[in-house]
């Protein structure tokens, strides 16, 4: 720091300390609420100490509710499961097709193109009830309700725009004369783009790729309509938690717990690629 | 041996609500075995078109080009049999700089250490041994430019190409370079085109010189017949250092020839004799012309065109003296100093044998006679 002096100094860490607490608040209050029964959690004043129990973790793993009203089957497993082959099938897939489109957006200029482009955004704008109702018709007829198929197509509202725009910033920034050297030295446009523009793009693509699988994990919406009990994510799947005998919040918070741990643990190691991804790619005109 | 041969390129571009640019226009060039061109023109005039259209970044609108008797405007940039040193260098930001110029090599058949001592070869060459195992990014612009020089000329191609392939290094280097490089090519009977709007580069370094403005090929010679016996009056302007002085005369008949009459009373007369024929009748049926001399041919000092002195400028070697004669602007280049300051008078002698002349719509007339 250039201009720092001790009260300047001592401004920065209050202001740092109050913005982490404010932030991480909740998500500390979850993790604690994790480990108490429904009586501690819904004790008022509520207390910081408290003695933990695992009774929330082992009624999700092992799958058995126990309620006022009687024990109570809940899949919460299996929609940890779904959502995990949900967000990542749709990831690939957005990864499969939106890289070569971004490349070929950034490379080429063609009729419509920034149209075309433009339209892949403008399904990022439109809320997701807009197209709910006549896509579940579709569905319908279709025969894709509830498939996996079905949501991970749906999921590609949520991915492929992400992918497409923040990858075709960093081909961009590539320049073309890179792989016009590779492609002189007997190589094919093929190989220029998986040797050369692909690996160069990485950090980019990596960006992306961990931005829509949060994105797409964090979905609620489309599962909750389009799929049925076995094939939702645990978004969907937490509503369980709502029973005849009250809400089970020490079971919510574990179930919080667990589905954010995997995208919370990607995005801390990958941190340094997200932040980037997003500077580079998204805000460069 | 013709190595590349060019015929008839137009190159068009398009662009959405914008009318078509064209960027080259009928271009006939004919490159032998072993030659070094280069491709000399201000920004925009077509050159770096002309290039990526050879190497295959650009489809060519119209025309054919062939290189080593093989038709190769429509084959894909890696069959071509071309390298090329790119302008903004296109180093790959992930390998070293020896690792950027192996893998020049890659698709050969070379064995790792023929390929290596071909490394280290170039690399002495163009004096970046040092950095080898340094990043792309680690290095100044102008050690990447001889890193993507050498990129270029560590390949065994029909024809190399190299765009701007000094544009960043300082002057001494490069004229240390531009030394090797030539040697290197001439060695090994290497066949290249550069493209430079460096008119030192130009001369220094190619055997001939294709002058472009405006997408179209002005003239395609030695540096001492653009100097001598250039095609139009772009070529008389362009190349030169100081440019060429260009006065506008009216041609008025004489006995036995013409007088040339620049205004306020000053004439010039060129016998018949000093003029070939073509030249007398296109002389004679015009009555506006553009005298063009060359800066090195204006003596100071003596003579009958009284000129106003604006600058004098001693470089060390040659002055330039450039006055004000009757509202125009003449520049002299003489080898010693000359005693004149700013505002003086001084006589500026202008001899008929050293005029070019050149028509209204910029042909040229006739060429100053060579001494």
């Amino acid at each position: 720091m250039e201009h720092s002096s001790l009260a300047g100094l001592i401004f920065r860490g209050v202001a740092l300390t109050l913005i982490v607490l404010f932030f991480m608040f909740p998500i500390v209050w979850i993790f604690m609420m994790s480990f108490q029964n429904n009586d501690q959690i819904l004790r008022i004043p509520p207390r910081i100490l408290f003695e933990p129990t695992l009774s929330n973790y082992k009624a999700l793993i092992s799958g058995q509710l126990h309620t006022a009203a009687g024990n109570l089957q809940i899949t919460f497993m299996r929609n940890l499961f779904n959502s995990v082959v949900l967000s990542s099938a749709a990831v690939a897939l957005a990864l499969l097709l939106g890289v070569p489109a971004a490349y070929a957006f950034a490379r080429f200029k063609f009729r419509l193109g920034e149209t075309i482009a433009f339209t892949l955004l403008s399904f990022r704008f439109a809320p997701p009830l807009l197209v709910l109702l006549p896509l579940s018709l579709y569905y319908q007829e279709l025969g894709l309700n509830d498939t996996y198929f079905g949501i991970v197509w749906v999921y590609q509202l949520i991915a492929l725009p992400l992918i497409l725009w923040i990858v075709r910033g960093y081909f961009e920034d590539i320049s073309p004369d890179i792989e016009h050297a590779y492609r002189l030295a007997g190589h094919s446009w093929w190989e220029a783009f998986t040797r050369i523009a692909v690996p160069l793009a990485g950090p980019g693509i990596a960006a992306a790729g961990l931005l829509s699988f949060i994105f797409c994990w964090n979905n609620f919406v489309f599962a909750l309509i389009l799929a049925s009990a076995d094939k939702q994510p645990v978004t969907v799947g937490a509503l369980a938690f709502v029973t005849a005998s009250g809400i089970q919040y020490g079971q919510i918070a574990a179930a919080i717990v667990l589905s954010v741990t995997p995208t919370l643990l990607l995005a801390l190691y990958a941190q340094r690629y997200l932040v980037e991804g997003l500077s580079l790619g998204a805000v460069k005109g | 041996m013709d190595m590349l041969e060019l015929r008839g390129i137009d190159k068009v571009y398009h662009s959405r609500g914008k009318p078509p640019v064209q960027a080259v226009c009928a271009l006939d060039m004919v490159v032998e075995k072993g030659e070094i061109v280069a491709l000399l023109g201000s920004s925009g005039c077509g050159k770096t078109s002309t290039l990526r259209m050879i190497a295959g970044f650009e489809d060519v609108s119209a025309g054919s080009i062939a290189l080593h008797g093989r038709q190769i405007h429509e084959l894909p940039p890696a069959r071509r049999k071309v390298a090329m040193a790119f302008e903004g260098y296109s180093l790959y930001p992930p390998l070293t700089v020896r690792e950027n110029i192996a893998f020049a090599l890659k698709s050969t058949q070379l064995s790792r250490a023929d390929a290596s001592r071909r490394v280290d070869e170039i690399a002495r060459l163009i004096e970046i041994d040092d950095i080898l195992d340094s990043y792309p990014r680690a290095i100044s612009g102008g050690q990447q430019q001889r890193v993507s020089l050498a990129r270029a000329l560590v390949r065994d191609a029909d024809l190399y190409l190299l765009d701007e392939p000094m544009g960043q290094l300082e002057p001494q280097l490069r004229a240390v370079l531009r030394g090797r490089i030539k040697s290197l090519l001439a060695e090994r009977g290497m066949t290249a085109i550069f493209v430079t709007h460096d008119q030192t580069e130009a001369s220094a370094l190619a055997d001939r010189i294709a002058v472009m403005e405006g997408g179209l090929l002005q003239q395609f010679a030695s540096e001492k017949e653009l100097k001598n016996r250039p095609a139009n009056l772009f070529v008389a302007s362009f190349i030169g250092e100081p440019p060429m002085n260009l006065l506008d005369a009216d041609v008025i008949r004489s006995d036995g020839g013409f007088r040339l009459s620049i205004g306020s009373g000053m004439t010039f007369d060129i016998g018949a004799s000093a003029l070939s024929r073509e030249a007398a009748r296109t002389l004679g049926e015009t009555t506006k012309v553009r005298i063009g001399i060359r800066p090195q041919k204006v003596a100071v000092g003596t003579g009958n065109v009284p000129v106003k002195v604006v600058s004098n400028q001693w470089l060390g070697d040659q002055s330039h003296v450039a006055g004000d004669c009757g509202g125009r602007m003449l520049i002299a280049v003489t080898q010693g100093r000359v005693a004149a300051r700013p505002g003086e008078m001084v006589p500026f002698a202008l001899e008929p044998r050293h005029f070019h002349l050149f028509g209204v719509d910029g042909t040229c007339i006739r060429h100053a006679e060579v001494s």
